[in-house]
C-alpha cells in the first residue's frame, strides 16, 4: 500500500514537473512574441508619425496655393467667395415639361351650347372622362 | 536480522541447570529489544529534523538570494501588456481646431564621435567635412586626436541622407544617437503662435525637447507630460483662415510699404483666436536668434499682435461713446459743441478737418472727431474712466497663452490727469496691444459681455463679467456699422456680412518724445456681420503709406481698411458665415428689444 503511494507521488511529481516545464517554455515563447510584436507596433506608430508629418508638410497651404496656381488651366480653381453662397430659394424650380408638338389632325368643331351647359364639370383640357373621378 | 528470541531455550535450560530464575533472561532481552527500538526511532527523528533543516535552510537561502538580486539590480518598470498611447511621441502634437497638425515629432539621429574607436581620425574629419560644409576639417582632425577626449558631440540632427553618407565613410568611431525632433509642417505659418523647440537636457540615446518660446513654453509641462502623450493640444486657430489672412496682409504690407503689420480674427463671444499674424515672421524649425542690440519690435521674432504696445488712436473713440452712454450723460442724438482747437492749458487738440460747430455723438463717432470725444469725456472724469478701461482689460497684460503675454503690460500715463483723460479718449496716451483692442471691441458688440482672449478650443465659453448694457451694445454696432456705410471706414463694406468698426490712425512716437509727421500705426477694429457679431478683427500695420491716388495718404481708411475688408471677403466663407444680402437694416433705426 505505502509502495503504492510513493510511486503514484513520484510519477505525479515527474507529470507536474513536465507541464511546468512546458508551461515555462510557453511563457518565455509568448513574451518572446509580444515583444517582437511591440517593437513592431513601436515602429508601425513610428512610421505613422512621420507619414502624418509628411502628409501635413505636403498639405501645408502654401505648397497647395502654389499647386492650385501652377495647375490652373486644368483645376480652375479660385478662393471662396461669399457670392458664391446662395439661398435654396434662388434656386428655380425645373419647368413643366411642354406637351409633345401637334402631328395628328384636330378635332375642333363641337357644340358650344354643349360646353357652355356642361362647363361646372367640364373635363379639364387634356383629361378623359374616365381620368375623372 | 535475526530476530533473537526472548527465551533461548539454551539459556533457559543452563540457567535452570544453575539454579537461576529464567524469566530474568526474558525481561534483559525484552530491555535490549526496547533499547534497539529506540535507538532506531532516535536516528529517524532525527533525519527528519535534519531535512527539515536544510528545507527552511533552502528556503531562506532562496529568498536571501531573491532579496540581494533584486536590491542590487537595475529597477525596471512593469511592462505594459497593452499600450493605447502613442508611446513613442513624447511631446504632444499641437493641433489646429479642426485637427490639422501644426507641430508633431520626428525621430532623427544626431552624429557623435569617440575617437578613441577611430581607425583614422584625419580621413574621417576630411570625409565630414565634405558632408558638411559648415565644419572644419582641421578643427575637427585636431579634435579627434586629442588624446584626452573620449566623446564629441559633432551635430544635433542629421538628415537620413546625411546619415547615409555618413555611414559611407565607414568609420567605427562615428555613432549615431536617436534623437526627437519637433517639427513645424506648415513652416512660416502661426510662427508667432507656436514660437519653436529646441533641445534641453542631453544625453547619448535621447535628448529633451523644451520650448523656447510662444505656446511650446506655456504649455511645456503639458506637453511633456506623460499622461497625455498621444492626445493632442488643440488650439483655437484654423490652419486655413491663417493662412489666408497672412496671404492678404503680406500683400497688404508689400503694397503699403508698411514695415510690418499684424492682424487677429477672434470669436466675439468665446475670446477663441481663429487666426493671429504678425509679419515679418520666421520659420520656427529654424529659429532666428534674438537681436542683441537694436530695437527688439525689429526682430521677426517679435509678436507685434501680442508685445506691440502702440497709441492706436481713434478706435479708442469707441470705449469713449460707449462710457458715455454707459453713464448716461450722452445719447446718440445729444449734441456735442465740435468748435476747434479745444485748447487745455498749452496743450490743443485739433481734427482732422473741421466738422462745424457742433455734432451728434453719433456723427463724432462716424467722422472721428478728436474735440468731440475729448468733450464727452470731460463729463466724465478720469477715475471713471480708468475704471472703466480696467474693466475692459485695457490696463492689464492680457491672459492669452503666449509667453510674450504677460510682458506686454499696457503703459499708461503715471498720474491720471484730466488732460490724459481727454488724450486717452482719442486713443493717444495709452499704449495697448492689438489683442487687448480685439478683446476690447468684442466686450463692445457682443452684448456687453467681457472676454478674454485664448488660444485654446473651447466649446463651451462661459459669458464674461457684464462691461456695458445689452441695450449701449445695439447702439454702438449700429454707430459702428454708420462708420462703415457713410464714415471714415467706408471701403470695408463687404456685401453680404455687414462690418462695422472704427478706423484708427496714430502718430508713431519719437524715441525722444514728440510725435513723428509722417509715419503712423493705422488701425481698423471691427466686427462682422453687426447685426449679430460672430467675430472681432483687428488689424493694424505699422508706417503704411498708400501712393495710388498720387499724393501719398496714410490715414487708416486708405490702408489698414481695403486690407480688413479684402480678409473679410476672403475668410467669412470659410468661417462658414452666410452672406446676408437681404439684410438690410435701415440705418438710424436702432434695433428693438422685447
Amino acid at each position: 500500500m505505502r509502495g503504492i503511494v510513493y510511486v503514484l507521488a513520484t510519477l505525479g511529481v515527474i507529470v507536474l514537473a513536465f507541464w511546468a516545464y512546458r508551461e515555462t517554455h510557453a511563457t518565455q515563447r509568448a513574451e518572446a512574441q509580444m515583444r517582437a510584436l511591440q517593437s513592431e507596433v513601436a515602429a508601425l506608430r513610428e512610421a505613422i508619425a512621420v507619414q502624418r508629418a509628411e502628409w501635413a508638410y505636403l498639405n501645408r497651404p502654401d505648397r497647395l496655393r502654389a499647386l492650385v496656381d501652377l495647375n490652373f488651366d486644368t483645376l480652375e480653381l479660385l478662393p471662396v467667395r461669399p457670392e458664391q453662397f446662395g439661398d435654396p430659394e434662388q434656386v428655380a424650380y425645373p419647368l413643366p415639361e411642354l406637351p409633345a408638338p401637334l402631328s395628328g389632325p384636330v378635332e375642333t368643331v363641337f357644340d358650344l351650347r354643349d360646353a357652355a351647359e356642361t362647363s361646372a364639370e367640364a373635363p379639364a383640357p387634356g383629361q378623359t372622362e374616365e381620368e375623372l373621378p | 536480522m535475526i530476530r533473537t528470541p526472548l527465551r533461548p531455550l539454551a539459556r533457559i535450560l543452563l540457567a535452570r541447570a544453575r539454579g537461576e530464575n529464567p524469566d530474568a533472561i526474558e525481561r534483559e532481552n525484552l530491555r535490549l529489544r526496547a533499547e534497539v527500538a529506540r535507538d532506531r526511532a532516535r536516528a529517524r527523528a532525527e533525519g527528519r529534523l535534519v531535512v527539515l533543516a536544510g528545507v527552511f535552510l533552502l528556503a531562506f537561502t532562496a529568498i536571501g538570494l531573491q532579496m540581494g538580486v533584486q536590491a542590487a539590480s537595475e529597477p525596471a518598470e512593469p511592462r505594459r501588456w497593452a499600450t493605447e498611447a502613442d508611446i513613442i511621441a513624447d511631446r504632444a502634437d499641437i493641433v489646429d481646431r479642426n485637427g490639422r497638425v501644426l507641430a508633431t515629432n520626428l525621430v532623427t539621429h544626431s552624429l557623435y564621435a569617440q575617437p578613441h574607436l577611430m581607425i583614422d581620425p584625419e580621413r574621417a574629419a576630411r570625409a565630414l567635412a565634405a558632408i558638411f560644409p559648415d565644419l572644419d576639417a582641421e578643427a575637427m582632425a585636431r579634435r579627434f586626436t586629442d588624446p584626452g577626449r573620449r566623446f564629441i558631440w559633432i551635430k544635433r540632427r542629421l538628415s537620413p541622407e546625411q546619415i547615409q553618407a555618413v555611414h559611407e565613410i565607414g568609420e567605427p568611431g562615428l555613432l549615431f544617437g536617436p534623437r526627437q525632433m519637433r517639427l513645424y509642417p506648415n513652416g512660416r505659418l502661426a510662427a508667432h503662435v507656436l514660437g519653436g523647440a529646441t533641445f534641453g537636457r542631453e544625453g547619448v540615446t535621447a535628448a529633451e525637447v523644451v520650448g523656447v518660446a510662444g505656446i511650446e513654453r506655456v504649455f511645456d509641462d503639458h506637453l511633456r507630460d506623460p499622461v497625455n502623450a498621444g492626445t493632442p493640444l488643440v488650439l483655437s486657430l484654423d490652419l486655413t483662415v491663417q493662412a489666408v489672412v497672412t496671404e492678404v496682409l503680406e500683400a497688404g504690407v508689400r503694397m503699403l510699404n508698411a514695415r510690418g503689420g499684424t492682424a487677429i480674427l477672434m470669436s466675439a463671444h468665446s475670446g477663441e483666436i481663429v487666426a493671429l499674424v504678425s509679419l515679418p515672421d520666421f520659420d520656427p524649425n529654424d529659429r532666428p536668434l534674438p537681436l542683441v542690440d537694436g530695437d527688439a519690435a525689429d526682430s521677426p521674432l517679435f509678436n507685434r499682435a501680442v508685445q506691440g504696445l502702440y497709441e492706436l488712436g481713434s478706435v479708442f473713440k469707441t470705449f469713449a461713446v460707449a462710457q458715455g452712454l454707459e453713464a448716461g450723460t450722452v445719447r446718440p442724438s445729444t449734441m456735442i459743441d465740435t468748435r476747434g482747437p479745444l485748447r487745455w492749458g498749452r496743450f490743443q487738440i485739433k481734427d482732422f478737418r473741421y466738422y462745424g460747430p457742433q455734432q451728434s455723438v453719433e456723427q463724432v463717432l462716424v467722422k472721428s472727431s478728436n474735440i468731440g470725444t475729448a468733450r464727452i469725456m470731460q463729463r466724465i472724469g478720469a477715475a471713471e474712466q480708468r475704471a472703466f478701461l480696467d474693466a475692459l482689460g485695457l490696463l492689464a497684460p492680457t491672459t492669452v497663452e503666449l509667453t510674450e503675454a504677460p510682458t506686454a503690460r499696457p503703459q499708461m500715463p503715471p498720474n491720471w490727469s484730466e488732460l490724459s483723460t481727454m488724450t486717452i479718449s482719442y486713443g493717444h496716451g495709452l499704449s495697448s496691444s492689438p489683442l487687448h483692442l480685439a478683446a476690447a471691441y468684442a466686450a463692445m458688440v457682443n452684448g456687453g459681455t467681457r472676454v478674454s482672449p485664448t488660444l485654446i478650443r473651447n466649446p463651451r465659453p462661459v459669458p464674461g463679467p457684464r462691461v456695458i448694457s445689452p441695450e449701449t451694445s445695439d447702439i454702438l454696432r449700429d454707430m459702428l456699422r454708420k462708420v462703415v456705410t457713410e464714415g471714415t471706414a467706408s471701403m470695408a463694406d463687404v456685401p453680404g456680412y455687414a462690418v462695422g468698426g472704427k478706423t484708427g490712425s496714430a502718430d508713431k512716437p519719437r524715441a525722444r518724445g514728440g510725435y513723428y509727421d509722417d509715419k503712423v500705426i493705422s488701425t481698423f477694429a471691427g466686427a462682422f456681420p453687426m447685426h449679430d457679431p460672430q467675430f472681432v478683427i483687428v488689424v493694424a500695420l505699422d508706417e503704411p503709406v498708400f501712393t495710388g491716388g498720387g499724393d501719398a495718404r496714410r490715414t487708416a481708411g486708405w490702408t489698414a481698411v481695403p486690407v480688413t475688408a479684402e480678409i473679410i471677403r476672403r475668410t467669412a466663407p470659410l468661417l462658414g458665415l452666410r452672406p446676408e444680402i437681404a439684410v438690410a437694416r435701415p440705418s438710424g433705426i436702432t434695433a428693438v428689444r422685447n
